[in-house]
């Protein structure tokens, strides 16, 4: 599955939870709202290999 | 996950609320929360009028829509800060607070263009500045405080609401904490209460996390700016935040907790003995309230600087 976080991608082979995903990315769960096709998922949303989901960064510094 | 309030599939799970809801009962969740946040700190009523301080971020404008969905007369200030060149960083955001005031008929966008008004923009009068070299976040903060209570004064609001939520209200009270800032622990708080010519200051999403703000404006469909101002690498305020997502991790609602406890404190009285705030006096020169004799630091910012004597760029703020 192919992952997208501000101007960086990841590429994960196999099923798994949107969870999973975002510890493999290293990224600090909270931080980030996982979307697919313009929907909000929750961490235990299973993800398929072809999925292409957006990790929308949550955090500004203002 | 489903949603707790009717089984369907669930959208944003709440960890520190042991809570799970579909977009419909998250939207009403949300608009509640800050209704209940604006009675119970009494930061305003329905007939008071209300400008909101709009960056084109998804805080201010997600607070713009709560506002204006719960019925207040809310109208939107954007400061065109002059970031980024033209057309740069501010441009884009003034784009989107732009097309939201444009998609609601009720909402009036007032903008303020800092280049155009005194002659300079944030990036050029803080390379001239001491105060700003090196990063023009203190310069900023002091033209957006003092250009935001000159509209709300001069265009009769009652009040002005920031965009805050409990993570920037929660990495500054870690920031306050850490170096025992007791003078700003004092008034660090949902509502500052006008006084000598200040306008009431407002954070109606205090209680809300950032996460939550963020969900709120997608679900809506709020388009905002997503890029970061280029000034903020290296911010402080995003190292404490990323130190408090990481404890949140590990400790879900310890920001909430955090957050509250001191609410509760400071309303029983640990920081009470604190000196009276400064009198307040207006600057000769804009008439804005300030703490110091003779002209007030914005507008010192507008003289010229430094042995060479560079001339003024701008014009003195009237």
């Amino acid at each position: 599955m192919r992952v997208v976080h501000r101007d960086k991608v990841w590429e994960f082979e196999g099923r798994m939870t949107v969870r999973q995903v975002i510890d493999r990315t290293g990224l600090i769960r909270g931080t980030v709202l996982p979307v697919r096709n313009g929907k909000l998922l929750t961490e235990d949303t299973i993800l398929e290999a072809d999925d292409e989901i957006k990790l929308v960064a949550v955090v500004s510094g203002g | 996950m489903k949603c707790r309030k009717c089984g369907q599939r669930a959208t944003i799970n709440m960890r520190q609320h042991k809570l799970a809801l579909c977009e419909e009962h998250f939207l009403d969740w949300f608009v509640e929360r800050t209704r209940r946040t604006i009675r119970k700190d009494g930061m305003f009523t329905a007939d008071e009028r209300v400008l909101v301080a709009v960056s084109g971020g998804k805080d201010s404008l997600s607070l713009w829509d709560v506002l204006l969905r719960l019925g207040y007369q809310a109208d939107g200030l954007y400061i065109d800060l002059g970031i980024d060149g033209d057309p740069g960083y501010s441009h884009r955001s003034l784009e989107y607070a732009r097309a939201f005031a444009a998609d609601r008929s009720e909402a009036h966008l007032h903008v303020v263009d800092v280049a155009a008004e005194y002659g300079e923009t944030i990036p050029q009068v803080a390379q001239r500045k001491l105060r700003g070299r090196g990063k023009p976040c203190s310069v900023c903060g002091l033209i957006k405080r003092h250009e935001m209570n000159r509209i709300a004064q001069q265009h009769g609001y009652s009040v002005l609401a920031t965009g805050h939520n409990l993570d920037d209200e929660v990495a500054v009270l870690l920031g306050n904490t850490l170096h025992w800032q007791v003078g700003y622990l004092a008034r660090q708080a949902p509502v500052l209460e006008e006084r000598d010519g200040l306008t009431r200051k407002v954070k109606p999403f205090c209680r809300l996390y950032e996460r939550e703000v963020a969900a709120y404006a997608i679900v809506r469909g709020i388009d905002y700016i997503y890029e970061e101002c280029p000034h903020v690498e290296g911010s402080t305020t995003l190292v404490y935040k990323q130190l408090l997502s990481r404890l949140e991790v590990e400790s879900p609602g310890a920001k909430l907790q955090f957050y509250l406890g001191f609410l509760r404190a400071r309303k029983e009285g640990l920081l009470a003995n604190q000196p009276e705030p400064v009198t307040l006096n207006p600057c000769p020169v804009c008439g804005q309230p300030t703490s110091v004799p003779g002209p007030c630091a914005f507008c010192r910012l507008w003289e010229p600087t430094g042995e060479k004597g560079r001339s003024r760029l701008g014009s003195p703020p009237s």
